[in-house]
Order: C-alpha cells, then structure tokens, then sequence
C-alpha cells in the first residue's frame, strides 16, 4: 500500500477539447505522483502524474462547479481539475506546489522506484551502453587519436568526463593550458570520428578571446585537431550562436576564435538562438496548443509567432552543415557555443546522426545520447528541473533535438530502426526522473551520488520492450542506411511539421486513428511466424514421406491465419467518435451527450490498449501501490490490433468555431 | 440527402407550391430535416436581391437551416495560386512560409470543407435527419459537400469501385463545370472568371481522410494526384465539358476512352490500391482541428521534394503486406 497526503473526493476531471465531458472521480497525492480515479463500476480508469512531471499548477478562478487547478506537465500533458470545495483545492494546491519542487535528490522518483530486479540486473542494465566500446567502434583510439586522463578527478574541467579522446600531438600541457582558455574549462575534444577520411566533429565551449587574447596552447589544440586529419589542411570552427551574440560576449572576457590568431581556420556562425528565447518559443507554443477550438489562421499565426519550427530548423542546418563538411570535404570541425553544453549538444549528435546510420538504430541512439549529453555534461538538473532551481536554466534543449530526430524520421522513414513512440518515451523519461541517467547535471555529480547503485536505468527499460519501438520499415540494408542521410536538399521549410504525436500526445482524437507503425510490425511479426511454421511443416512433410511410402495423404494444418489478422484490423471501433462540427448546441438537441452508440462506448477502454512499456502505465505497474492497479494487458498476442497509445476519442467535444 | 441549387426566392418572397411539396414529401409526419447553405447568411440574403435566396421558414416548417460558408470561385483560385506560388520558393525563411502558409487561407479551407461534411454526416448519422445541401448553383460547393459526406459516411464510397462511382454520380453526372474550373490550374495569370479549384479541394480533403484513417480506404494517394491531373489535362473523355448535356453533344463516350478503364487495369491498381485497406463498416470522423489537417506535401511539393525515400518507404509497406 502507498500513502497517500492528500484524499479528494468528487474530482472533475475535464477534457480540453469537451467542457462536457468531465469525469468524476477522487484525487490522491502520494509521495511521487498525482492520481486521479475514475468513479463508475467497470473501469475505474485511473490518470497517473509523476510529480517530476509537473511544470505549473495554476489555481484558476473559484466558479459555481468549484475550484479549477491547471496542471501543466513537462510532457506536454495538461490536466484540469475542478475541486468542489475551495479549502481542498488550496490544500493540494500548496501541497503540489511543494511536491513538484523538490529540495533534494533523494525525494525523486527513481531513488523509490522498485521494477523488481535483483542487484545484477539492475548492474547489467547500466553495462548495456557502454562508451568505451562506442568509441572502439568508431574506430579510436588509433594513429590520430588517444584516450585522454588527464580529467581523472575532474580537476581540469568538472563537467567533462574522467575521460574524453583527444588528437595524439594534444599533450597534457596543451589541453590543461587550452582548458585553461575556455569557458567553463571545456576544451576541445573528440566528439565523432569518421574512420573513412579522418574527419572528426570535436566539442569544445568558447575561448575566453576578449578583444585580443590569446592563448598559445588553445591554438595549439586547434592545429592538433587540424593534424590529427592529414586529407585536410584546415578545419572548420563552428560557433552556433548568432555573431550578436558571440560578438557581446567579447565584452565579457569570452568570444570566439579570431582567423587571424588561429592558423588554418574556417570560422562560420550558425546562428541558433540562446537557451532563454527557446524557452520563451517553447511556451509560445504550447499556449497555441491550448487554445479553444482556434481557427486554421489563429494556429498557423500562433505557430508562425514562436518561431518554434524556425529554431527547429536551425538545428537541423547546422547538423546538416557539418555532416557535410566531414562526409563530402573529409574536413574536421570544432564545434561550441557559449559553453558547449547546449547548442553544441544538438549540433553534434544531429550531424553524427546523419554521418553514421549505427546511430539511426535504438541501441546507437542510446549510445549517442549517452555519449554526447550525458557524459559531456549537459545539465540536465538544470534543464529540466529535476530539482528546484534558477526557472531561467528550463530551457528544452533536448527536446529540440528529439524533435529534430523525428523530422528527419518523417522525410526518411525507412531510415531508423526505431519508431516516434521510442522517442516520446524518452523524452517523457528525461523528465520522470523514474530512472537515474538523467539526474544531476554532470558525471562527476552522479557519481558523487552513486545513481549506478541507487537507481536503474532506462536503457535497459526500453531495451526489454524494444518489440514496442521498432520501426517496421527499417532494414539495415536499405539504400536509406548505406552511410550519410542527405537531407540538404529535403529539408526545407516547408516539410517540417507541427509534431502533434508529441505536444498534443495525450490528445487521442486529434492523431490518426490507426496506428500504421503497430499494424505493420504485427504483419512482419506473423509473416515470421508463418515462415518459421512454413519450416516446420516442410521438414515434418519430408519426414512423413520417407516413413510412409505409398501413403498419399499428408494432413497439414492450414489455418487461416490471414483471416485473423484480417479480423483483428476490422477492430475499427477505435476510430470512431464524431468532434463537435456543429457551432451550435441548438442544432441538436435532441441528443443527449451521453447517448453513444454501443460501438463509441466500446472505445473507452483505453487501458486495454496501451503498451505495457508505456509511461504512462509503468507507473501503475509498480506493485507496491496500494491504489488500485489495473494491470494492463500486453497486446502482443498476434491478433489483437493495439492502437498507438490508444484511440479513446472524446465523445461530442466542445464546439469548433466555424 | 439530397442537394440541389438555390432557391429563386427573389426580393418579393415568391412561393412554389410544387417545391414545398416535394421538400414535403421528403419528410415524414413531424420528422425535421436539415438544410446546409453553403453561403454565408448574409451571402444568401444578396442572392435574394439577384432573384435567388433561402427558403423561407414560414413555407419550409419542417426543414430547420444552417448556414456554413464555404469559399468558391475566385477566391478559392487565388487562395490556391497563392499557396503554390509559397511552396515555389524554398529560400523563403520558415516565418515568410509559416505567414505565406497562412495567408494562403488554403488549410481553412480545407478544414471548413470538412467541417461542413461531417456536419451533414452527423445530420444523418447521428440525429437520423434529412438532409438537403445547396449553395448558389449546386455545381461546386454542394458537391463538395455531398461527395465527401458519401466517403465518411458510406464504407462503399471508400471501395475503389465505389469511390469512382461516387466521381461518376457526384461530380461528373451532378454537372460540376469541369471544362471552365480546370482550364489552367495554379501558374494562370489570366485570372478567369470561372477557374475555381473545387475538385482539387475535394482531392485534398479525401487525402486527409486517408491520412487520419490510413486503414479506411482503399486506394492510396497516387489515384487522388492521377485524378487532379486528369481534371486539368487528360488523354481520356471523362473529365471533359461541363455536364452530361454537353458530353452528349460532343459525344465523348462515343469518340473518348474513359479514365476508369485506364484506371482499373490491372498494372494500374497495382499502383493506386493502398496496401493497408481493410474494410471499415463505421462511419470515420475526421478531427478537424488545425493540428489535424496538414499540408498535402504529395501534391503541393510533389515537382519540388524528392520523394524517393518515401516511395521507398511505400514499396516496403506493399512489400510486407504482400509477403503476409
């Protein structure tokens, strides 16, 4: 049994798009989540919010119904919430106000999460992405580049990792006397190597130049860079800020590299905007998001206006720019910006993800986020606001490059081993804060911390479903995944798409009723069967002829199996509830809102549907919640057709303005 | 359902008994029925100064009507023109293409298209009533409306056979003006009075019915991109003229070959049946929100994108579903 602060009885629970279809039900704070329980015999739905999760809670205006409190969570999931009497409301309110802050690592989720594993799973499930043997693959260490200690004890820069590879002619001297020239003391280092021409994407922050300084062992690291490439004789110095920006940081003692001090440079701007206007772009958008039946123009104008897909974009260019730089001209690049966790984050797992297909595939995925945000040390504490802290670090860096991930997989779709669910998930995870790989906001903190022997990883979560995230048209040997994606040409403006899988996630009706991706990978999983089947009874037919010889009869079980999977697709009852088209309640009012056909009602079972490797679910499944749990059942029997995170459509919305 | 043209109300309220009693008719004893104006209210109430108009509550007792405007003519062309005229540009920055995009007005359209068939669909699905559908003329946008109310409503229309029937019936036989709404597309700067891009607005909204409900019908985005192109310049008789007089005058279906012939051939439906389909009893009701409704990159990017990764990516979507 859990414990629960706070009891709440007849709850309404609202529907954004249908004022009418509140649900009634009872409100549970526990230590870790929210809950809210359907009142009603048969399903008892329940909706589970992690604390973690929670962005604001927004006490709205006392009406006649009760009291509103607006959830808004960090993945994209509002919740609105009417309680009856003023004093319960204030009661959560302040309690939720106090539980979503959290002072201390210890009061998060994965430091109380229990999946019951014995100590050596939970070992192996931190072994499963393991960095060295990435950086093997790559092809390093070798001629050009060693392995690098000389941050053992994180004294020369305490968001890098102990270790990190730099170039062979990089000695101790010149990274400690270039560490010593960088923001922040993050000095160049191998981010990406390309064994086919020597390139390589490294990562460093930006020098601390001013107006005229200079630092001889910085421009010795660059020349090292530049020679541990020998098909090139100049390298590439990317700084993705816009110039204005770089440009006032001279004033502050910092900058960028000058052509004239550092020989054989390329220096290019990129121009991605700072943490604090894609924070700001961020709720621009999400505000579009929440508008009431808004019109085609106010949606557009609204999108257009937080100049979101713009940021987006610029991301993606700049990945572009240097995959193409190292792919196609066999140059190196030193990519940073201010100090080389944010922006060059991005930048460099985009380019990496378009350079290397091992990193379209969801084991390389892992891999590069491990290697390019977790271990480089970008603050995911602060970012995501695993505690309380500074609202000006909250900024959805990762999030931008999730997103970037996803539109390349729509213009790409053959071309990655994994689907927009794996994706979604783990965005909602780096802000669950369920698992520990995310915490703190570098390795030194989290070891400090001892997460590994605390927490779990979720890695290892989402390697154990991964029947669930895989993307059924990927083929490793498709033409898609022979090296480089090239979507310079591809990508303009005009392809990038408003992500609704992901910034209306919990919006079933607004998404495709049918989930393509699901019935596809059930199709490839039958064809399997049936294959293997088709085996079987090959082998068993020439057994059966060699031991009975005049005997012509061969009996073989020929089931139609297609007919089952026929059947199973014919389940279209998820598809099916009307919005409100009407503009006018008046048009109808002879039905009642509740009235539905039986075939409607059918489609409230959302819980059926939803992948037991669901967020939003593996909540409940933790046994020791002594709320009722309603265990979900895995639809991987061949013949159930589960709808992508279900398909509860809302009955009769609220009605569209023309 | 039933569609029809205006009524010729005119300034001074005229009646026509036979017209009530066929709309009577319809209805049974203090059954109501809808009627779905495609013009503004107002719109309509100018129509009564040219000789058109409403029918008048007064006579029409049982018929309750609602009015959902919907863009035709000249404006519908220049909304069209000008979305092309955005997606022709690819060093537009994305707020130019996001305000082009907008301006346009295109998406509303399509949205507003839809809007008004699922309300004529929920009319009879849903409140069991009759309904009867006109704007001006009953050539344009009554038919968008009754031929997409058909597709979401009537799991026939969404059969290959059924769906052509449904062009056959609904906008080649109910007399759309083929011959002076598709004489010159996007580029024209000729400006003609009759061009309108109805057909492709119906194209467009059956696409985004195929995206929300890629199980639902059965023939995949190719046969909507032939069918645009054939309604602009064909090889083939069967978008030809205005309406069935003048075909019988010209004598298309003697001198012409048909398009569904070509159509139905069998290397042909290897191309535009959708490898998905499975039939769908249920009534489909789109989500009309603006998240919902996107941008129909197969058509309006089609010359401008390469599609080869996605044609790759329908090959293996036939490929798995045929070695099943």
């Amino acid at each position: 049994l859990c414990h629960f602060f706070v009891q709440v009885e007849n709850v309404r629970l609202l529907d954004r798009l249908s004022s009418r279809k509140a649900v009634l039900g009872t409100l549970y704070l526990t230590a870790t989540h929210v809950i809210f329980v359907e009142n009603g015999s048969e399903t008892r739905k329940e909706t589970w919010v992690l604390h973690s999760q929670i962005s604001s809670i927004e006490k709205q205006a006392t009406t006649a119904t009760g009291c509103p409190l607006l959830i808004r969570c960090k993945n994209f999931q509002v919740i609105q919430l009417v309680i009856p009497q003023e004093r319960d409301c204030h009661d959560v309110y302040i309690s939720l106000i106090r539980l979503a802050r959290p002072v201390k690592y210890e009061e998060l989720y994965c430091f109380s999460f229990n999946p019951k594993l014995d100590k050596e799973e939970r070992e192996q499930g931190w072994k499963l992405v393991n960095l060295n043997e990435e950086y093997n693959r790559m092809g390093v260490p070798n001629n050009y580049w060693q392995i690098c200690d000389v941050n053992r004890d994180y004294g020369v820069c305490d968001s890098y990792p102990t270790e990190v590879y730099v170039p062979k002619s990089a000695t101790a001297h010149i990274i400690v006397g270039s560490s010593k020239f960088r923001s922040r003391r993050r000095f160049p280092a191998l981010s990406y190597y390309c064994k086919d021409n020597n390139a390589s994407i490294c990562r460093s922050s930006q020098p601390l130049s001013g107006f005229s300084a200079r630092c001889l062992e910085d421009e010795q690291m660059l020349q090292a860079i530049r020679k541990a490439n020998p098909g090139s004789d100049f390298i590439y110095v990317v700084d993705t800020r816009p110039k204005l920006n770089a440009m006032a940081n001279r004033a502050a003692g910092k900058g960028y590299e000058n052509e004239d001090n550092y020989s054989n440079i390329k220096f290019q701007f990129i121009g991605i905007e700072n943490i604090h206007v894609m924070r700001n772009s961020l709720q621009k958008m999400l505000e579009v998001c929440e508008l009431k039946s808004p019109s085609m123009s106010d949606f557009l104008w609204g999108l257009e206006n937080s100049g979101w897909l713009k940021h987006i974009k610029a991301i993606m260019d700049a990945g572009i720019f240097i995959a193409k730089a190292v792919a196609e001209e066999g140059v190196s690049v030193l990519v940073h910006c201010s100090d080389g966790w944010d922006r060059t984050a991005q930048v460099c797992s985009v380019a990496s993800l378009l350079l290397d297909p091992y990193y379209r595939t969801m084991k390389g995925f892992m891999v590069l986020i491990e290697k390019d945000w977790v271990s480089f040390g970008h603050k995911f504490n602060h970012r995501y606001g695993n505690l309380d802290g500074d609202p000006k670090e909250i900024s959805p860096v990762i999030d931008q490059f999730i997103e970037c991930v996803w539109q390349l997989m729509e213009q790409f779709p053959c071309a990655f081993e994994f689907n927009e669910r794996f994706l979604i998930h783990i965005q909602h995870h780096i802000y669950s804060c369920q698992f520990g790989n995310f915490l703190c906001n570098s390795q030194k903190e989290r070891r400090e911390l001892k997460i590994q022997e605390r927490t779990y990883s979720l890695w290892a979560h989402l390697w154990k479903n991964r029947a669930d995230y895989l993307n059924p048209l990927y083929r490793p040997d498709h033409s898609q995944n022979q090296g480089t994606l090239h979507p310079q040409i591809a990508l303009c403006n005009f392809l990038y798409k408003f992500w609704s899988g992901m910034y209306n996630r919990f919006e079933k009706g607004l998404h495709p009723r049918q989930s393509v991706t699901d019935y596809l990978m059930a199709v490839k999983e039958e064809t399997q069967q049936l294959e293997e089947e088709l085996e079987v009874l090959g082998e068993r037919l020439a057994n059966l002829q060699k031991s009975q010889l005049g005997d012509n009869k061969v009996e073989s079980k020929q089931q139609d199996r297609s007919k089952q999977l026929r059947l199973s697709t014919s389940n279209n009852s998820l598809a099916n509830t009307p919005q409100e088209y009407s503009n006018d309640l008046k048009s109808f009012p002879s039905r009642s809102p509740s009235q539905g056909d039986e075939e409607d009602s059918a489609l409230i079972l959302t819980q059926d549907n939803l992948k037991s490797s669901d967020p939003d679910l593996s909540a409940n499944s933790d046994q020791e919640s002594g709320v009722e749990d309603l265990s979900c059942r895995s639809p991987s029997g061949g013949g159930c057709l589960p709808s992508e995170d279900s398909g509860k459509d809302s009955d009769e919305a609220v009605f569209l303005a023309g | 359902m039933l569609r029809s043209s205006q009524p010729l109300t005119g300034p001074n309220r005229r009646r026509c008994r036979e017209d009530e009693t066929l709309l009577g008719t319809i209805l049974d004893e203090g059954e109501r029925g809808f009627i779905i104006d495609t013009r503004s209210a107002q719109a309509a109430k100018q129509a009564c100064m040219t000789g058109g108009g409403t029918e008048p509550k007064s006579s029409y007792p049982q018929w309750r009507r609602l009015h959902r405007p919907l863009e035709r003519g000249r404006l519908l062309q220049e909304s069209f023109a000008k979305l092309v005229e955005a997606c022709s540009d690819p060093s537009l920055s994305m707020d130019r293409w996001l305000g082009r995009l907008e301006s346009s007005r295109w998406l509303s359209h399509v949205k507003a298209a839809l809007s008004t068939a699922c309300l004529a669909a929920q009319c009879m699905d849903r409140e069991e009533a009759k309904v009867l559908v006109h704007g001006a003329e009953g050539t344009d946008t009554t038919l968008l409306v009754t031929a997409l109310a058909q597709v979401i409503l009537d799991p026939s229309c969404r059969t290959l056979a059924g769906f052509q029937g449904l062009l056959e019936r609904e906008w080649i036989q109910a007399g759309h003006p083929f011959h002076l709404r598709c004489a010159h597309s996007a580029y024209s700067h000729a400006r003609l009075k009759q061009e309108a891009p109805l057909f492709l607005l119906f194209l467009d909204c059956v696409w985004q019915l195929s995206r929300q409900f890629p199980f639902s019908l059965e023939f995949g985005e190719h046969l909507l991109l032939s069918l645009f192109d054939h309604a602009y310049a064909s090889a083939y008789g069967t978008f030809l003229c205005n309406n069935e007089k003048e075909r019988s005058l010209c004598k298309v279906k003697e001198s012409t070959h048909s398009l569904w012939a070509w159509l139905n051939r069998p290397e042909e439906q290897q191309k535009i049946l959708n490898p998905l389909y499975s039939h769908n009893a249920l009534v489909i009701w789109p989500s009309v929100e603006p998240q919902s409704i996107q941008l129909w990159q197969g058509l309006f990017l089609r010359w401008i994108r390469p599609s080869q990764h996605l044609d790759e990516a329908w090959a293996e979507i036939q490929r798995l579903v045929k070695e099943n």
